[in-house]
């Protein structure tokens, strides 16, 4: 049988824009290609600027992951310049990151993913009070009740009626690969309106802190809310207890609801766990410094920095930054003197070199190159990045917390840790994290509350802000895990000014082309591993999968040589 | 508009009924229009105008249309703060197409598309979010197949009005900050022939685009704006006049360093480089996220971001604004306050004299902007060169 070529572009529910195409054959994936269709060119954009100014421009790199490029960026500035951060203000940006990837994790799996699980118009003919009994087996939440369920299933009835289907117009309703009993797929519903409200409530952590979300605002050497609990206009016992109010808020949200949600739901897609997997390699920079410590303490990061590789769980590699490279074979850029595996991003060149079709566009898998991401390799390999990545360095480096709260998913789906390795294992690694930040979260409330209480309230250190205390030269880097993966920062600067900024985002480790040696991206190999895709019209399937990974494209395309010039220049090839 | 399933609202039901069979009283209701009007900066005698327009509505259709951006801006908008009301408001409209929301993809997602611009051809509101490359005929950035020009365009043929929301809808944002690569520029540099409001900010808060949308719904027309096309409802006021740290500025209690004893006091922030002096906003006035704090409020120096081009004029960010130093006393603050002030459009004269100080003297060249008005200030580098001449 022939294979059938398809495009699904636009990806949407996802953070920018993603253009997905398969060739599929008996109702499976036969090959797959991803590719990032913007680019925006942020790096040469810092050329020049002053490095304290980094963290803004960088942050809008993404608005959805709006606080991990302000963050990295900091990082990157002070390692650059030697500033040594106040416990206080790494205790706070833990918090406001903390916040920020529970938050994400939530709006991902309600609002972005379970539509690719979840059957809004078969919640139309649920049994209510058969919903409340399965949610009140899941769960002490309190809206658990048969009426609850019912008033949320006549809201429904009544936008269904109203032929005004709006964001649910065209949905694939209906679809057999939909495998959720009514009542399930009502419980989801409901928790799809309730988490609207819960996430727009716990996210004022950031606006305490950091002004408005989204994109707070930040500060190299420390945080500018000041601590005073004798003033109104600082950080003061008020404001301490509606941080307290929104973390808990936060947690109990996560365990009574997202993480039941996800294990039942999984409960009926155990055949996922079997598909999706891809790239067997793994990669995690760490996170979360304790108080006093830094990122590049690796020591006492909460959750460890290292790398899995082909599946084996029982050894964690050392990361070692100086094995990655960058290629460009199947990327619309060019390189200069480069060999074919690629360059390291301290020598990164971005030279634009748009070689695609004259738009619009009818298939781009006929292109040799085909995408705006570059392809980054560890040691000559792919490697996926984000929850799972995260998640099996910890649990093969025998972290607690992990094994415990991954531990209970498995023992709840009945499988073993293999199941991971697949689009299932990723959704579920995803809220596996969560709970463990989320109750983190408390901790690090203690802490700053501990310190403030022993009369530590310095939130800044002013030593190196004047460009005057800078060296002529200076430059650094800094790492973190971001909602979506590994993120990590590098600047250089010259009398003052920023000579060169780099950025390698986990979108382009996870949407990342082949390579010189012709092996495929995590998306696109997870894509051909034992991938189903039942009707191409409909193509539900690849969106689960990619959905899994939390695609944000506008992160992962940003890049250019911030020590070079801009030079275009474009093939058109019909 | 997020809450579709929240209290849907059938076809030919007018909002009042529906309101009415959701349970909200009609006590309450007013109690919003009068708010929504407030926000809107209209007399109290024009809130059950208001309410009867509102009442008798149906759910007009709108687009949504992401383009070259980071999906900050419909980030800002699931913050949206008025819980129980404000979900009402968003329901007003039929959202049906927004692609970070919507279940369908690809060509089903496209049909979707078309078949609200067929079917409410003339009628819809288009929101905008991204900017849009024009360099390398548009290559930068594609969806379906499809530059973003080419859909912007397409969505504006049909569209009744249209919102440019944030900065990059506005007028590029940072991808547009010199020495602007892909050549991006805002909604109105490329329509012409359309009512365009800008919802300023890198984003705006949620509120300004809800009482945008209220007020054209109300009146049939889209609210005066300012000479950069904002809204004067959310825009016209400057931060400094509306800054609850203003009386410190006043006082000449600044500052001087972050965590510093000032800083412990909640200080002005002029001296670490606030651009509250150069900014017209609403930040001081709605705040974030529920009200529950602003930039300033949290400590931090406000970076300009409602202002056109403001990542090349307000920066550095954290140096102190030109021309506009030591008068750290009351009568010197009046002085300045006063000669901000002068000229009949106020805000132009404003932004002229205090964004456009630094970087004129540094460059000195004026740069037309769209719409032929007063440029209030030039490009860190000569990014105009880029953005012009394409349209």
């Amino acid at each position: 049988m022939a294979r059938t070529k398809v495009v699904v572009d636009p990806i949407t529910r996802i953070e920018g824009h993603l253009r997905i195409e398969v060739q599929a054959e008996n109702g499976m994936i036969a090959d797959a290609w991803a590719s990032s269709t913007q680019f925006r060119g942020i790096e040469i954009i810092m050329n020049g600027r002053d490095p304290r100014d980094a963290w803004a421009f960088t942050q809008r790199i993404c608005g959805v992951c709006t606080v991990v490029h302000a963050i990295a960026s900091c990082r990157a500035v002070e390692d650059a310049l030697d500033i040594t951060v106040p416990p206080n203000a790494t205790i706070i940006r833990n918090l406001v990151h903390g916040m920020q990837t529970v938050q994400d994790h939530v709006i991902h799996f309600y609002h972005l993913h379970a539509l690719d699980w979840v059957d809004v118009v078969s919640a139309l003919s649920a049994d209510p009070d058969e919903a409340g009994r399965i949610a009140r087996s899941l769960s002490p939440w309190p809206n658990n009740s048969g009426t609850y369920f019912e008033s949320v299933q006549d809201k429904l009835k009544k936008f269904v009626s109203s032929g005004q289907l709006g964001i649910f117009t065209n949905g694939y309703w209906g679809h057999p690969a939909y495998k959720l009993p009514p009542e399930v797929n009502l419980i989801a519903v409901a928790h799809y309106l309730e988490a609207l409200d819960w996430q727009r409530d716990v996210i004022k952590l950031h606006t305490i802190f950091g002004g408005k979300n989204p994109h707070p605002n930040f500060l190299v050497g420390g945080m500018a809310s000041a601590i005073n609990l004798d003033d109104t206009g600082t950080i003061n016992a008020e404001r301490l207890s509606d941080i307290k109010a929104l973390i808990d808020k936060a947690r109990v949200f996560v365990e009574q609801v997202y993480w039941p949600d996800l294990l039942a739901i999984a409960g009926f897609y155990k055949d996922w766990a079997a598909i999706g997997g891809g790239v067997p390699n793994y990669l995690s920079v760490g996170e979360f410094p304790a108080a006093g410590s830094s990122f590049r303490d690796v020591e006492d990061l909460y959750f460890p920095r290292g790398i899995i590789l082909d599946n084996n769980l029982e050894e964690v590699v050392p990361y070692d930054e100086a094995r990655v490279r960058e290629q460009v074979t199947h990327s619309w850029y060019e390189y200069q003197g480069a060999g074919e595996d690629g360059l390291h991003p301290y020598e990164g060149q971005t030279v634009p070199d748009y070689t695609g079709p004259q738009p619009p566009w009818t298939y781009i898998q006929d292109h040799d190159k085909y995408t705006w991401m570059k392809a980054p390799r560890y040691d000559g390999k792919p490697m996926e990045v984000g929850p799972l990545a995260r998640m099996l360095v910890a649990y093969g480096a025998g972290h607690e917390g992990v094994r415990e709260v991954v531990g209970e998913a498995l023992g709840r789906l009945n499988v073993g840790p293999a199941a991971l390795f697949s689009t299932l294992g990723r959704t579920a690694a995803r809220g596996a994290e969560t709970v463990l930040v989320a109750r983190k979260l408390s901790e690090w409330y203690g802490d700053l509350v501990g310190r403030i209480k022993n009369g530590d309230v310095t939130t800044f250190n002013d030593e190196k802000w004047d460009p005057s205390t800078w060296p002529a030269t200076a430059r650094g880097y800094g790492y973190l895990e971001a909602a979506r993966g590994a993120l990590g920062h590098w600047v250089e600067v010259r009398s003052g000014e920023i000579s060169r900024y780099q950025c390698v985002v986990p979108s382009t480790w996870n949407c990342s082309p082949r390579d010189a040696q012709g092996q495929r991206g995590p998306y696109e190999q997870s894509l051909v591993d034992n991938h189903p895709l039942a009707d191409p019209e409909r193509p539900i399937e690849i969106l689960r999968t990619i959905h899994s990974f939390d695609p944000c494209m506008a992160c992962g395309v940003h890049v250019l040589d911030a020590s070079g010039e801009l030079v275009t220049s474009v093939k058109v090839q019909g | 508009m997020f809450y579709p399933l929240n209290e849907p609202w059938e076809r030919g039901v007018p909002l009042g009924e529906h309101l009415r069979r959701r349970g909200v009283s009609r006590r309450d209701f007013l109690a919003f229009c009068g708010e929504m009007g407030a926000m809107l900066g209209l007399s109290s005698l024009l809130t059950p105008r208001i309410a009867k327009a509102l009442e008798q509505m149906q759910r007009p259709s709108v687009v949504w249309l992401s383009l070259q951006e980071c999906t900050g801006c419909t980030e800002s908008i699931l913050r949206s703060s008025h819980p129980t009301i404000g979900d009402l408001v968003l329901d007003l409209i039929s959202l049906d197409y927004q692609e970070n929301l919507q279940a369908a993809a690809g060509s089903a997602a496209e049909a979707a598309l078309h078949r609200a611009m067929e079917d409410h051809k003339g009628e819809y509101i288009l929101v905008v979010t991204g900017s849009v490359p024009l360099a390398e005929d548009g290559i930068y950035t594609m969806i379906g197949g499809r530059t973003a020009r080419e859909i912007l365009e397409e969505g504006a043929a049909g569209a009744a009005a249209i919102l440019a929301v944030g900065a990059c809808a506005h007028f590029g944002s940072v991808q547009a900050a010199a020495p602007n690569p892909t050549r991006a520029v805002g909604v109105d540099q490329i329509i012409k022939d359309k009512p365009v409001v800008n919802i300023a900010g890198c984003p705006p808060i949620a509120d300004t685009i809800t009482a945008t949308i209220v007020h054209y719904l109300t009146f049939g027309r889209l609210p005066a704006v300012d000479y950069d096309k904002r809204p004067l409802f959310a825009y016209g006021a400057r931060i400094h006049d509306q800054c609850s740290r203003r009386a410190n500025f006043d006082a000449g209690q600044f500052v001087k360093s972050f965590d510093d004893e000032a800083a412990r006091k909640a200080w002005c922030l002029y001296e670490v480089g606030c651009k509250g002096p150069a900014t017209f906003s609403p930040c001081p006035i709605f705040q974030w996220n529920g009200e529950t704090s602003w930039p300033i409020g949290a400590g931090h120096p406000c970076l300009g971001c409602t202002e056109r081009m403001f990542w090349d004029t307000m920066t550095p960010f954290y140096q102190r604004m030109p021309k506009v130093s030591g008068f750290g006393i009351e009568s010197t603050a009046d002085t300045i306050g006063a000669a901000l002030a002068v000229g009949a459009t106020a805000g132009v004269a404003a932004h002229a004299a205090v964004t456009g100080v630094k970087r004129l003297r540094e460059r000195s060249e004026g740069t037309p902007q769209p719409g032929g008005q007063t440029p209030p200030a030039a490009g860190r580098k000569s990014q105009e060169e880029d953005g012009h001449g394409q349209d």
